[in-house]
Parts: C-alpha cells; structure tokens; sequence
C-alpha cells in the first residue's frame, strides 16, 4: 500500500488499470441493461416494476461499498499521512453521493407503484437520506479550506465518524418494522431470488463497480495534476 | 415494441428509473473527464512555461518541483510568462 504513496507510482498502475475498468464498464452494462430489460421475467406480484430493482439495488450497493472505502481511506490517510489515500476519498465522493441519489430516487420510483407512496420516513429510508447527506457533508469539507490539507483532515474525521451509520443502514430492516424489503440476496441460506433475477442484478452491480473505479482513477488523475500545478505555481511565488 | 416500451402499465416508474441511473452516472463522467482535461491542461501550460528544466531526481510528485525553487526561471507565471520572466532573464 504505501509503494503507492508515490503519486507517480500510482498513476503509472492507475494508467495500466483504467482501459480495462472502462471496458468493463461499457460491457458489463450493456449485457446488465439486456437482462434487465428484455431478457428477465416480470415479477408474479411486481410485474415489471421488479424491474427498477436492477439499478435500485446495485445503486444502494454502490452507496454503502464507497462509504466504507472512504472511512478506510480516511483512517489510512489520517494514521500514516497517505498522500494518495486523501485523493482516493477526495475523488470516491461525488461517486457516492451519486450512487446515494440514484438509490434514493429509484426506490421512490419503486415505493409509488408499491408501497402506494413515495416517500416514508423509517429507518432504512432515513438512514440512506442521512448517508446522503455525510457525503455531501464530505464533499463541502474538502473543498472548504484554502489549505487542502486541512480540509483533507477534517473530511477524513467526518468520515470516520459517519461510518457508524453504514451498519445501521444495512441492519435498519431487521432492527426495526419498515416498508421496506429485508435483505434477499446476501443471507445466511442463500439469496431468496430466482437466477434468472440474480443475473441481471450481479451484472449491474459489477458495472457500476467498474464505473466506480474507472471514473475514481481519472478523478485521481486530474486531482494529482492539480496538486503538481499547486507545487509548481508555489514554488514560483516563494522562489 | 409497445408493449416492451409499457412495461406491463408502469412505464411511468420504470423509464425514469434507467434514465435518471444512467443519466446522472454520464453526468458524473462527463464532469470527470472535464476536470481531468483541464487539470492536465493548466500542469501542461505550466511546466511548458517553465521550459526544460531538469526534474525532481526521485519522486517528482506534487512537493517535489518545491526543492527547486532557487532556480530563477521559476518566477514565470501561466499566464504571462513572457511578461513575469522580464525580472529573471
């Protein structure tokens, strides 16, 4: 891990990476959007609103997955001054958050035809709205202070402190009486969906996975030649 | 084809379900690719301003152009540096 502190290091490795994670991306999409669309069945109770489970789900998936990468790279950042970890986080946010918003929105989308309303406020609903809002809090952070470093810091503790509500995100249907569906896929027997259900929802999870890490990279590029136009336009107002 | 595009009576949650997930995800890698482009832009213009001059010996990342900065032609900016290299040359 810390050989890739070196940001030229790790762009030469992010470099190597990205034409595979965009492949990726567009493949594993298009072969998700043909399950989910055209090539899985209707739902015998949901009809074709089963549907939108095929980006509501990954969606939240996705939410929760860069959280936790955020609060791992915020403690790596914090404890051994990782120059790349802060860039990581700094970079996985605005992922995150649009992950969050896609969640939040398609699962309206799903609870109208559904539950008969848009919006209820329990837990699991509450707490991803919350998450939502940490990473806005994240992204406000990190751009807050002439200082990067300071705004580096303060995100880096917000993260750390908010990742208390992942658990409770993914423990909320069973602690307490919600609208919403228990947990289906990842159970101790077993998912409770049919294959034919489980395709498409594992093809656009790994999509927007490689998504993720194709549009992390580049946003770690841009932001490690940013950090090097900083260094180079302060060495000439010192110099 | 219309019944494909119905989506058995709940067109009106499904389609703005696929369009907002893969509208704001192009959205995301739009604004992305700008900011790499830009970025790599303005680091572009300004080493091309401060010419050829040797680099960092190990690990010329972000601190490293910080150990040179006796040179004199470090002194030019982005975007005049025709102007602002007048004092060192």
């Amino acid at each position: 891990m810390h050989r890739f502190a070196n940001p030229n290091r790790f762009l030469k490795l992010a470099n190597a990476i990205l034409p595979w994670a965009a492949g990726l991306t567009v493949i594993l999409t298009l072969a998700g959007l043909y399950y989910a669309l055209v090539a899985s069945p209707e739902d015998y109770q949901q009809g074709a609103t089963v549907r939108i489970m095929y980006v509501h789900v990954p969606a939240a998936w996705m939410a929760l997955f860069v959280y936790t990468a955020i609060a791992v790279a915020s403690a790596v950042a914090l404890i051994w001054k990782h120059p790349v970890s802060d860039l990581f986080a700094k970079a996985s946010a605005p992922v995150g958050a649009a992950f969050t918003f896609i969640a939040l929105v398609t699962g309206a989308l799903w609870g109208k035809p559904m539950w008969g309303t848009w919006w209820v406020w329990d837990a699991r609903l509450t707490s991803m709205l919350i998450l939502f809002f940490l990473y806005l809090g994240h992204m406000a952070l990190m751009n807050a202070f002439d200082d990067p470093q300071r705004g580096y810091k303060a995100a880096a503790v917000l993260a750390l402190v908010g990742v208390v509500n992942v658990p409770i995100i993914k423990f909320s249907v069973d602690w307490w009486n919600t609208l919403h569906q228990p947990a289906s896929v990842a159970r101790m027997d077993g998912p409770a969906i049919d294959p034919a259900m489980l395709t498409p929802l594992f093809l656009m999870a790994f999509a927007f996975k490689a998504y993720y890490i194709t549009v992390a990279l580049l946003r770690m590029r841009g932001e490690i030649a940013e950090a090097k136009v900083r260094a180079i336009s302060m060495s000439q107002v010192h110099g | 084809m219309q019944e494909f595009l119905d989506m058995g009576g709940y067109a009106g949650f499904v389609w703005p379900s696929y369009i907002i997930t893969f509208g704001l995800l192009a959205l995301v890698f739009a604004l992305t690719w700008r900011l790499l482009k830009t970025s790599e832009r303005r680091l572009e213009a300004l080493q091309a301003a401060r010419g050829r001059r040797p680099r960092g010996k190990r690990g010329a990342g972000p601190a490293a152009p910080a150990q040179s900065q006796s040179q004199p032609q470090a002194r030019e900016t982005e975007k005049a540096p025709a102007g602002a290299a007048g004092e060192s040359r």
